[in-house]
């Protein structure tokens, strides 16, 4: 009875103790807090990870350090989250992150079931296949049997299977958690085959000791559209993230460089398009909840999209992809951000 | 009868808080029941209002949806077509395995360890006792890279495998290949005629007993048990011709094929699972066997029993006190313990629902709970069987 009696009173008190979880624009919350909570690998070389001094670099990085310019001002106000393919989700839908650049496909269900709001492609890309070259493979056809390093949580998981299975082919797969972990199975032999995005095993190979000693199979098994994302139900955050991305494209159209955008700022010129961008003609950063010099400052921080990808994946780099679907839809692309106007 | 008087000599309520013992000692129970309380629910709310917040409900329907992914040892019929809840009995299954062949595979090296602990050899008894202090004092995840990495950075591909029992037996970085046994019908004898030897010793058993009894007259209950269970069912095993087919691995293209394997992940989580609880059940089996003071063996001599049955009747009984209790929970660790089979990708409950199929489908709150349930399962059960044994093996007062 008496036992009873201490529980019911403790029901009672614990009731009268809820408390409701208010969530205020993420917009104005990365505002007051000063730093952008970018969730990011845990390292892919060219896409997202951390140099020598401990300064992250990378394509998807650079993204982060724009929208961060264009909101904060400063593009090192980023704070990094490095996640495996298996928590980014978690991690944005948690609110340990503000937005999502992590090499991540975008899927239907991962859209509506996942409750994420894709911004749009900032890479277009496949799965593909790396083997060693000794192995004579040259077709992924030929991978009948062979045990294949995959990293788990992945599309590229799911596409594997849907390949194998409709090719009549078996295959063992071998499931790691970080590229690192691939990169060391894949290496000391433990899989015959390394597969996840083409731009991610260039991204490998070049890590390697000895790139030449790998090809990449000409199969390119999927559709792997890599893009932005922000939590569901925050459309003036998503539209922030989304004119970032879909300016830096344009900007690129328009030919407006990393060296050029202050001198576009200081006068009005004759391309409208351009005037748009950089604030002397409208007010379109203030339709986003920014001032009219979002874009200058995301520009200068970073320049355009071309810009981007050629110093950190480009034919340059150890990467050395070429622009091939990335190109602008003016030169044969189908890169083709909507108009800012 | 003191604080009847006090409570009724005065009333005050503030006073009696004070004072009252058992006033006092409710009031703080009932606060710090509420409080209790009032955490879990402000956590459960959150987590409820949260999700509702984003849409996402709480169901279990995903479970039936096809799974989408291949897993690499599947002791049962599995493909990507399957549904979550057959990818969830596969990591069950393979967790249930590697905890199995771990507590085996454990408590016989422990129970050597132990034993060598206290040999008066100088030389065992130091090198076991480093053997020992090494293991117990690195982390469980640490053996278990270094003995993944051993064995995939340290063995041949399964072109240069090593080859062992003349083809019979592959060394490689992919597994270990073994020759496959394929029953015959007249395998079925084999079994039934296991089945009369375990029978017939439980009977022999209670009638050695009854005999000794009665004439003082000891059978070797424990040669016979073993030709009734062993030796019986091998006998039988060559009459019915030998109704065994070996399948031996074969390479073909990438891989072995056929046979039996232990993949790498298995095998370095199995050993490294292994020699760490070990390490920690020879210390118990050590603490166990010096608990029984010396008097009891002199004791015993004295009597003019001999040494084999003074160990078996007077020191094995009462150190078995001592071992059960530590050693179940030495027998909970390695089955908790096995959920860093993540690390190396080995496909147990927690790489499967809780891995894949959580990140496939997003549902982490219903995967999470689908797994701590099952692991709590577990653990109760080991618990369970550990403190029936315990309780038969306790000292019968009289």
């Amino acid at each position: 009875m008496k036992l009873f009696k201490t529980l019911a009173v403790s029901a009672a008190v614990a009731l009268a103790s809820t408390s409701g979880v208010a969530t205020a624009g993420t917009l104005q919350d990365v505002k007051a807090r000063g730093e952008l909570n970018c969730v990011v690998t845990t390292g892919v070389a060219g896409f997202g990870a951390p140099n020598d001094a401990g300064r992250w670099e990378g394509f998807d990085v650079d993204f982060c350090r724009a929208t961060a310019a264009a909101v904060l001002g400063d593009p090192n106000k980023v704070k990094f989250v490095p996640t495996t393919g298996k928590t980014r989700f978690t991690v944005l839908n948690s609110g340990e992150g503000d937005l999502l650049y992590r090499n991540t496909t975008i899927t239907m269900s991962r859209d509506a079931d996942l409750k994420l709001t894709f911004l749009g492609v900032n890479y277009y890309d496949g799965q593909g296949f790396m083997v060693p070259k000794a192995l004579g493979v040259t077709s992924a056809k030929q991978l009948d049997g062979a045990s294949i390093c995959i990293q788990t949580g992945t599309t590229t998981e799911l596409n594997l299977a849907d390949y194998f299975r409709a090719n009549n082919m078996s295959y063992e797969p071998v499931t790691i958690e970080t590229n690192e972990e691939g990169q060391v199975n894949y290496l000391a032999g433990r899989c015959d085959v390394y597969t996840t995005d083409a731009s991610g095993l260039a991204s490998t190979r070049s890590s390697f000791d000895n790139p030449n000693a790998h090809i990449i199979l000409p199969e390119i098994i999927s559709k792997e559209p890599l893009g932005p994302a922000v939590r569901q139900g925050d459309d003036e955050w998503a539209d922030v993230a989304r004119w970032v991305l879909n300016m830096l494209i344009e900007a690129e159209e328009f030919g407006v460089t990393q060296g050029n955008v202050k001198g576009h700022a200081a006068k009005a010129g004759d391309n409208p398009s351009i005037n748009r961008m950089v604030g002397t003609e409208g007010d379109f950063g203030s339709m986003i909840g920014l001032d009219k010099q979002w874009a200058v400052r995301a520009l200068s921080a970073v320049g355009n999209y071309g810009e981007i990808f050629e110093r950190n994946i480009g034919v340059n780099t150890p990467l050395g992809l070429a622009r091939g679907l990335n190109a602008q839809w003016t030169e044969g692309g189908i890169l083709y951000s909507p108009p800012l106007r | 009868m003191a604080a009847e008087t006090s409570s009724s000599s005065n009333p005050s309520l503030f006073y009696r808080l004070f004072f009252d013992k058992e006033l006092r000692s409710v009031t703080i129970q009932v606060i710090t029941m509420a409080l209790i309380l009032a955490f879990f629910f402000f956590i459960v709310n959150n987590a409820v209002t949260n999700l509702e917040t984003i849409g996402k409900g709480y169901s279990f329907n995903f479970l039936w949806d096809a799974s989408n992914y291949d897993i690499n040892q599947t002791l049962i019929e599995y493909d990507s077509r399957s549904p979550h809840w057959r990818a969830a009995i596969v990591g069950i299954i393979n967790t249930l395995l590697v905890a199995v062949a771990g507590i085996i595979l454990s408590t016989i090296v422990g129970f050597l360890l132990g034993v060598l602990r206290l040999s008066s050899n100088w030389l065992i008894n130091r090198v076991v006792y480093v053997y020992i202090e090494y293991v117990r004092n690195v982390p469980v995840l640490l053996h278990i890279l270094l003995v993944h990495g051993i064995v995939v950075n340290t063995l041949p591909i399964p072109k240069n495998a090593l080859m062992a029992l003349d083809g019979s037996l592959f060394l490689t970085n992919r597994g270990f290949y073994l020759p496959k046994p394929l029953f015959e019908p007249a395998m079925w004898a084999v079994l039934i005629a296991f089945i009369i030897g375990i029978a017939f010793t439980i009977w022999f058993k209670g009638y050695a007993r009854k005999i000794q009894d009665e004439t003082g007259k000891i059978y070797p209950v424990l040669l016979i048990s073993l030709g009734a269970i062993i030796l019986f069912p091998v006998v039988v095993f060559f009459l019915a011709g030998v109704p065994v087919n070996l399948e031996y691995p074969e390479l073909k293209g990438f891989n072995f094929k056929g046979g039996l394997v232990l993949r790498p992940e298995f095998v370095a989580l199995w050993i490294a699972l292994s020699l760490y609880t070990a390490a920690f059940i020879a210390e118990i089996v050590r603490a166990g066997i010096q608990a029984i003071s010396h008097g009891q063996t002199e004791a015993a001599f004295a009597l003019g029993i001999k040494p084999s049955r003074t160990m078996q009747l007077v020191i094995i009984p009462q150190a078995l006190r001592v071992i059960i209790p530590p050693l179940s929970s030495q027998y909970l660790n390695i089955t908790k313990n096995s959920s860093l089979a993540i690390a190396i990708g080995y496909m147990d409950i927690v790489a499967t629902i809780g891995g894949i199929s959580l990140n496939q489908t997003g549902r982490e709150m219903e995967c999470m709970t689908i797994v701590l349930a099952i692991y709590l399962a577990f653990s109760l059960m080991i618990s369970a069987f550990m403190n029936w044994y315990n309780k038969r093996k306790k000292l019968v007062e009289r």
